[in-house]
């Protein structure tokens, strides 16, 4: 296929990684991915329409347990390894924009 | 290096003619923890408490009431949570992160009495094949400190190798247990998807991660893989299927049926010293009355593409968790909640991480999923399938476990496509969902040694390991 990496899609798939470059490494990152695209493009060199694509790689089926209530961890150990919180709650930045 | 001890049958001897016991044993790792250092393989150690569980373990062993491994002792790779511990994947993102609770393996292991010792360096959440991908510095092989310990469990082979432990747990999503276990000439397994329970374990590719072991002796892997699998609550994808003791069944009573691939011997990136030593091994397991068979595989220049198709795919789902939110890194530069997320992430994690999510985020676009992501499972079928139909036939696939031997610090990190090629022979395994295991057969003429891989059908690790025992004598 020969896709062609440019910035506007660096800058797309950034978006969507919740990631950001600088253009330094946005250079980088764009060399890196056309390399590794034409890599992983020997996969469409095969004939693969009557294929079924494989999703579970377990034999297993229908693995279900009985739906009981347990607690696992508590309120208080839940919130150790939180970077920014206060007494009882996890911090966020503001979500509504506005006042 | 020769280790103090090679298995734990041998342990339990002396401990039961009182030559040990737990305190002397975790000692003396822990001197050679320290004495090598600079090796890079630890990020913690966990001393006193070590000799607090040894001297438990010792009481345990008087009173008769031990558990199946008492006199153990055991690293963990830094992406298997333990309870109270810090685990870190090797990044920046988790720096300081405590686990809540200890995984479904690790607890099996804590119940039957080892003693953990550390947690060991890795490559950034497990992607790599040279150890050179951690936030906490690359680790050194032990055998030559120019070279890599290979990836991305470095730091557990380097462990076992240079006898800081008994055994070491490692992850193997393309190869990261079998080719370090390669480059340091130990065992390493990696067992059926599904065999181990990977609750407690931090995702990469979750369709092809799965827990194994690094040892010097095919006992001690037995006994941890039997004690390790089997059906877990927490994880619907552990395999209900029953649990055979495999350290009790290691005599492999009749001739195996191989299969070698014609093209993985004759690659053109393989070293020419491991093509002629492998041929000729295979030599000698003919003359020793098995049956063995050159065929083709026709998709071996698919297999990491593929690999790199669907396990990016699943890398950039499973690290989208990663926030700095809840838990994780913070970045001081965010200012509001885009922000926050955007620097968190790209503050905390590594280069080859944020190349894996990028790649992934794109094989899983809108315009893009058919043409990768799709395919990309389409040809996992045909791969899987295969060798399906290649293992109803024969009992085991050989292979070299890895094209060359460790290779220099430095020396691929500029070039991912050459790095993502360290594993060209290990990846299969993984996209199978069999298990596969390197024995450290061989050493090269420039020092190194290397290994030689067998691949078995899904859930045969009996067979597997009493072959392998066989072949370690």
């Amino acid at each position: 296929m020969n896709m062609e990496v440019n910035n506007e899609l660096i800058d797309k798939l950034a978006i969507l990684a919740r990631l950001e470059f600088d253009s330094v490494s946005r250079e980088a990152i764009k060399k890196d991915l056309q390399n590794i695209l034409g890599f992983v493009d020997k996969i469409n060199e095969l004939q693969l329409d009557d294929v079924d694509p494989l999703i579970y790689i377990t034999d297993e089926v229908n693995v279900l347990r009985g739906d009981d209530v347990k607690q696992t961890i508590t309120h208080e150990e839940a919130m150790k390894n939180v970077p920014v919180k206060d007494s009882d709650y996890i911090k966020v930045p503001k979500v509504l924009k506005g006042k | 290096m020769n280790p103090l001890y090679s298995s734990l049958s041998q342990i339990k001897i002396d401990l039961e003619s009182r030559k040990t016991d737990c305190i002397s044993l975790v000692k003396h790792y822990l001197s050679n923890i320290e004495k090598k250092k600079h090796l890079n393989a630890f990020l913690e150690v966990y001393a006193e408490e070590a000799l607090q569980q040894a001297a438990l373990v010792d009481e345990k062993i008087k009173n008769k009431t031990a558990g199946r491994l008492a006199g153990m002792v055991i690293a963990l790779k830094d992406v298997l949570c333990h309870k109270g511990h810090k685990v870190s994947s090797s990044s920046k993102i988790l720096k300081g992160f405590t686990s809540l609770y200890s995984g479904t393996a690790i607890e099996r292991l804590l119940n039957e009495d080892a003693i953990i010792i550390g947690r060991t360096n890795c490559d950034e959440f497990a992607m790599g094949s040279s150890n050179e991908n951690s936030a906490y510095g690359n680790v050194k092989n032990g055998l030559d400190e120019t070279k890599v310990p290979g990836g991305s469990s470095g730091g557990s082979a380097v462990a076992v190798q240079i006898d800081m432990c008994l055994a070491s747990l490692g992850t193997d999503t393309g190869g990261s247990i079998r080719q370090p276990a390669s480059f340091c000439g130990v065992i390493g397994i990696k067992p059926t998807y599904g065999r181990i329970s990977r609750y407690g374990l931090v995702a990469y590719a979750s369709s092809f991660d799965q827990i194994g072991s690094f040892t010097h002796s095919i006992s001690d892997c037995s006994l941890l893989l039997e004690i390790m699998s089997g059906a877990d609550d927490f994880d619907s994808t552990a395999s209900s299927k029953a649990v055979e003791t495999y350290s009790t069944k290691l005599n492999f009573n009749r001739k195996a049926k191989i299969a070698v691939f014609s093209d993985c011997i004759n690659h053109p990136g393989i070293d020419i010293e491991i093509k002629s030593r492998t041929l000729n091994y295979i030599e000698e397991l003919k003359s020793a009355g098995h049956e063995i068979e050159f065929i083709d595989f026709p998709y071996l220049d698919y297999l990491v593409p593929t690999y790199y198709v669907l396990t990016t795919a699943e890398a950039s789902s499973n690290l989208s968790r990663f926030d700095g939110i809840r838990f994780g890194f913070k970045s001081e530069n965010a200012v509001d909640l885009e922000s926050t997320y955007k620097r968190n992430r790209s503050e905390g994690f590594g280069e080859e991480v944020k190349r894996r999510i990028m790649l992934g985020t794109f094989v899983l676009s809108a315009g893009f999923y058919d043409a990768y992501y799709t395919k990309g499972q389409k040809v996992r079928r045909l791969i899987k399938e295969k060798t399906e139909e290649i293992l109803s036939r024969f009992d085991f696939i050989l292979t070299p476990t890895t094209p060359t031997t460790a290779f220099g610090l430095g020396e691929k990190s500029d070039d991912p496509i050459a790095m993502y090629l360290a594993d060209i022979f290990t990846v299969q395994a993984p996209i199978a969902g069999i298990p596969a295991i390197t024995l450290p057969l061989f050493q090269h003429s420039n020092g190194m040694p290397y290994g030689l891989q067998l691949m078995a059908g899904s859930f045969k690790e009996a067979e597997l390991l009493a072959f392998s025992a066989e072949l370690m004598k």
